[in-house]
């Protein structure tokens, strides 16, 4: 163990080694490392919020189907109503047109019936007098006539009618 | 077997061996001599360090760092956190210090694992025949560090307490301000701080001293293997089974001795710091 120059030397040497690192190693290093602290810092942070927001959104989307879906009930109810009032406004109005259909159909036949009746009359009267006019070998005056005709017709017509 | 044979006259026994492998490349006379060996590996042992630490400091990335950056960043992280928890006022200039310590000494120690002889055999084939790889293993590189490091805590102290501050200090404590007490206060003292450097040092260069002399004994087992008995046989095995079991505690012991220095050098500094 030797004690001589050399230990200047190593001290110069030592002392420049610090120099060295004390400027130009410690302080990029220890840059690069606290930077990539403060992105990972950060980067938790940004997804930390972004659990947040989704948490969020979740809630609205909730909320807006949920109105969706309250709207769609209303709407489906309103439709259900509309349809009842539908058939029963097409129930009544086929209903009207029923009767009116079945009113005019008898009315007409009535007039049929009466229409008929008229000829009838009409017909039985002058067989009848062309009957008499046979019978009789002459002509009859209808016209002299006329009340016997009538009576007669009167009663075929009473008798169609109690057979009728 | 060894570099010594590569000398002017081979080792003609064990102590020759050994005074040859503890020899100095010297040049100068007296005081004003530099063992060069010393010197020149820890300059290339400083400079490769720093320059591989640097270029990862200038290539460092904020994203994902690479393998080398990742490592130095550990270190460095390692480092930071140590001198964080004992030194607690601003640590820009303390921290790259402890760094430079702990790399520096645990590389220069490291040497200790190379092959004995192989730095005396590179050195042979330039014509030098005195070559000590282990710079630690110089005292003058130890008090060379243990006296900047003084240098520093002497710096700490003024920065701390001021002059007056740090010079009452000296006089007044630990026992007190009575002017009776001033001079075995300032004895204690002294004694105190003196005490600081000399015991880095001779921690420093007693461990790796003895390590290197380890090394040296365990090679001396297997110098007669080329004669062929049976006790040189069994001396060969006794130098490869010993040196590699020293070789794996010597690992233990050079990186607990370079962590040992930065720590105590960070430990005085705080205790530089506080107030008495």
């Amino acid at each position: 163990m030797d004690i001589n120059a050399t230990l200047l030397g190593q001290m110069l040497v030592f002392g420049v080694l610090i120099w060295f690192s004390w400027k130009f190693i410690w302080p990029p290093l220890t840059k690069a490392i606290e930077d990539r602290q403060k992105k990972i810092a950060e980067g938790l942070a940004a997804a930390e919020r972004g659990q947040t927001e989704l948490q969020s959104a979740h809630g609205e989307a909730q909320v807006i189907v949920n109105a969706a879906r309250d709207q769609a009930k209303k709407i489906v109810d309103q439709a259900h109503k509309r349809e009842v009032e539908i058939v029963d406004e097409a129930r009544s109005t086929a209903m009207e047109e029923g009767k009116r259909i079945v009113d005019s159909s008898r009315q007409d036949a009535a007039q049929e019936k009466s229409r008929a009746r008229d000829e009838l009359r009409k017909d039985v009267a002058s067989l009848a007098v062309a009957g008499a006019s046979r019978l009789l070998q002459r002509e009859i005056d209808p016209k002299a006539h006329a009340d016997l005709i009538e009576q007669l017709a009167r009663e075929i017509e009473g008798g169609v009618t109690m057979h009728g | 077997m060894s570099a010594a044979e590569h000398a002017t006259a081979g080792p003609a026994n064990s102590t020759e061996y050994i005074t040859h492998h503890l020899t100095h490349l010297r040049v100068g006379e007296g005081f004003w001599s530099f063992h060069v060996d010393t010197i020149f590996m820890s300059v290339l042992l400083g400079v490769v360090t720093l320059g591989l630490f640097y270029s990862a400091g200038r290539k460092a990335t904020v994203g994902v760092p690479g393998k080398w950056q990742a490592f130095v960043e550990m270190v460095v992280e390692f480092i930071d956190t140590t001198v964080k928890e004992v030194f607690h006022l601003d640590r820009s200039f303390l921290a790259p210090l402890a760094l430079t310590i702990f790399v520096w000494v645990f590389l220069m120690n490291a040497m200790d694992l190379l092959p004995l002889d192989l730095p005396g055999k590179v050195a042979a084939l330039f014509g030098i025949h005195y070559w000590r790889a282990v710079p630690t293993a110089d005292a003058n590189t130890t008090f060379a560090m243990s006296l900047t490091v003084l240098l520093v805590v002497l710096f700490y102290s003024f920065k701390a307490k001021g002059a007056g501050g740090y010079v009452h200090e000296l006089f007044t404590a630990p026992f007190g301000s009575n002017p009776v007490l001033w001079i075995p206060n300032f004895v204690l003292n002294l004694v105190e701080l003196l005490s600081k450097p000399v015991s880095l040092a001779m921690r420093l260069f007693g461990n790796m001293y003895a390590g290197e002399l380890v090394f040296m004994l365990i090679a001396l087992l297997g110098a007669g293997v080329f004669t062929l008995t049976f006790g040189s046989a069994f001396g060969f095995f006794g130098q490869v089974a010993m040196g590699a079991v020293w070789a794996i505690f010597h690992i233990l012991i050079i990186t607990l001795q370079a962590f040992i220095f930065m720590m105590l050098t960070v430990v005085y500094s705080a205790m530089a710091t506080e107030h008495h």
